[in-house]
């Protein structure tokens, strides 16, 4: 159970970070088609006897580079070309799978995680995952910050936009491959998405969205494990679940707090109209 | 004197279709070109061009002496909507401060003389009255003053702004005309695209576009009655 903690934890951190430029950016579809990119690769892995995380990473390569030919090559829409590939590669691997009779358990494994099923080994692969990231993201803050207010600003800041847009993809490519084995493909996208989102509604820096980030992700990790360990519930859908509900809960607060400031001015125009007419005689 | 931007039979589109050709500009430091024309004038792709965006199809371009894009410290483009305005929560300052990222590459520290442009350039533009506000939560002239404020943070030598006074009240557009002005003095070469004839009245130099070249020189050359009518269909009130 501790090895579980540690291991979401380290998954919720390296979501954290790839999330806040998932969010900022906008590429919470992109993110969904690189997670489910990755089952494929992990399903000719499994069968050919090799690394499902080698194949994980194969798979969401092979994601990546679909989703920038068909954008360049027939100039369709980049969400078109990533629903393309997403439902494309999301068949194949089911497909791949349906073909043996002892894949079923494997298939969930790959789709929801093992939470409870974490090796030393996992743990290490998570940790360096976490690092090469956090690298990434502090070497690459400038030109991701630009993309996110727009592309035509960052390549005139001296940023090729080509090349840094790759960079981002990988980091998040990276982030689905290190996590899928412990919160399942399906899930990761919950973790790059719910903790980062609820980061963007009280974070005014890209630093203090991904401490939220961080803070929602460890918190949900914990009390997802717990509810699933005492109501015997799957442990990687609680977590996720969990960290829509904190997301869902602090929206509806933020809503409030809007609510009583837009009274609070209402009330006072109404108390206060001279101030107005000063305003207009200036 | 050397030109900051020269153009020799520009032709500037997407893909393998022109969108404007036959382009003449020879402009000199402090001097302000204006391109007017209807949407899908061609206004837009011709500042992308020139800011290295969009590669030219044919003729001969030089931005500071070199080709488009090629000096981006020294350039600075104001995007028509800059796309993820209305979601970005990051604060203000944060924005404008993206305008020395330029300067600084990849991972350059930030020096004092860097923060002081940064407060002047929310100061010039009026954006130091929110600088902790979040871009998203502000109005959408809010807004065009802080990316206004991110361009002349870029402490550029050629501006190339699309569209400056969209969304902005009567004030803000006096404010751009101004920064302009100001900018002008300064020895920077300005490209504005608008749809506001009246920015046009302090240019060195009108292009009226219609995907092709309808008129081009000082305003009252480029803007006489029968190009504003082949441009627009209407000719300007007297």
């Amino acid at each position: 159970m501790r090895m579980s903690l540690l291991a979401v934890c380290l998954v919720a951190v390296t979501c954290a970070i790839a999330g806040t430029f998932v969010v900022l950016r906008g590429l919470a579809f992109v993110g969904d088609a690189l997670a489910h990119g990755v089952v494929p690769g992990v399903a000719v892995a499994l069968l050919a006897g090799f690394s499902g995380v080698l194949g994980a990473a194969i798979g969401a390569g092979v994601m990546m580079g679909g989703v920038g030919v068909v954008t360049r090559r027939y100039r369709l829409s980049s969400d078109t070309a990533i629903g393309l590939l997403f439902v494309g590669m999301l068949s194949l691997g089911v497909i791949i799978q349906s073909r043996s009779d002892s894949f079923a358990g494997d298939l969930t494994a790959v789709l929801f995680g093992e939470v409870l099923g974490v090796s030393n080994g996992d743990l290490a692969w998570q940790a360096v995952a976490l690092v090469v990231i956090a690298g990434v993201a502090v070497v690459c803050r400038r030109p991701f910050l630009l993309l996110s207010v727009d592309e035509g600003l960052a390549a005139t800041s001296g940023f090729p936009v080509g090349r840094y847009h790759n960079v981002m993809l990988a980091m998040v490519a990276l982030t689905v491959v290190a996590s899928f084995q412990t919160v399942g493909t399906l899930l990761v996208l919950g973790m790059l998405v719910a903790p980062a989102a609820t980061g963007a509604l009280f974070g005014r820096r890209v630093a203090s969205v991904t401490a939220i980030a961080a803070g929602v992700g460890v918190l949900s990790s914990y009390i997802g494990l717990l509810v699933s360990y005492h109501a015997d519930l799957a442990a990687g859908a609680s977590i996720v679940l969990t960290s829509v509900v904190i997301f869902t809960v602090c929206a509806g607060w933020v809503e409030l707090r809007r609510w009583q400031a837009h009274r609070k001015d209402v009330h006072h125009d109404h108390d206060h109209p001279h101030l107005h007419e000063h305003v207009h005689l200036r | 004197m050397s030109a900051s931007i020269s153009a020799a039979r520009l032709a500037v589109g997407y893909g393998h279709r022109p969108v404007v050709s036959d382009i003449d500009l020879e402009l000199l430091p402090g001097q302000l070109l204006v391109l007017i024309g209807t949407n899908g004038s061609g206004k837009s792709t011709l500042l992308k061009t020139l800011a290295g965006l969009v590669a030219p199809q044919e003729g001969e371009l030089s931005v500071l002496g070199r080709p488009a894009g090629s000096s981006p410290a020294r350039v600075a483009y104001l995007p028509q909507h800059p796309v993820s305005s209305h979601t970005l929560p990051l604060r203000a300052h944060d924005v404008v401060a993206m305008g020395r990222f330029a300067r600084r590459g990849l991972l350059g520290r930030m020096t004092r003389d860097d923060v002081a442009v940064i407060e002047e350039s929310m100061v010039r533009t009026g954006a130091d009255a929110f600088p902790h506000e979040p871009l998203r939560d502000l109005s959408g002239g809010q807004q065009q003053r802080v990316h206004l404020a991110q361009v002349l943070s870029r402490r550029a030598e050629v501006l190339l702004l699309d569209e400056p006074t969209a969304g902005l009240d009567i004030n803000g557009r006096r404010l751009v005309a101004e920064l302009v002005a100001e900018e002008r003095n300064r020895g920077v070469t300005v490209v504005m695209a608008t749809h506001e004839l009246s920015d046009a009245d302090t240019a060195d130099t009108v292009l009226l576009l219609a995907q092709r070249v309808v008129s081009k020189g000082a305003p009252s050359e480029a803007l006489t009655d029968a190009a504003l009518r082949e441009c627009f269909g209407f000719t300007q009130p007297h």
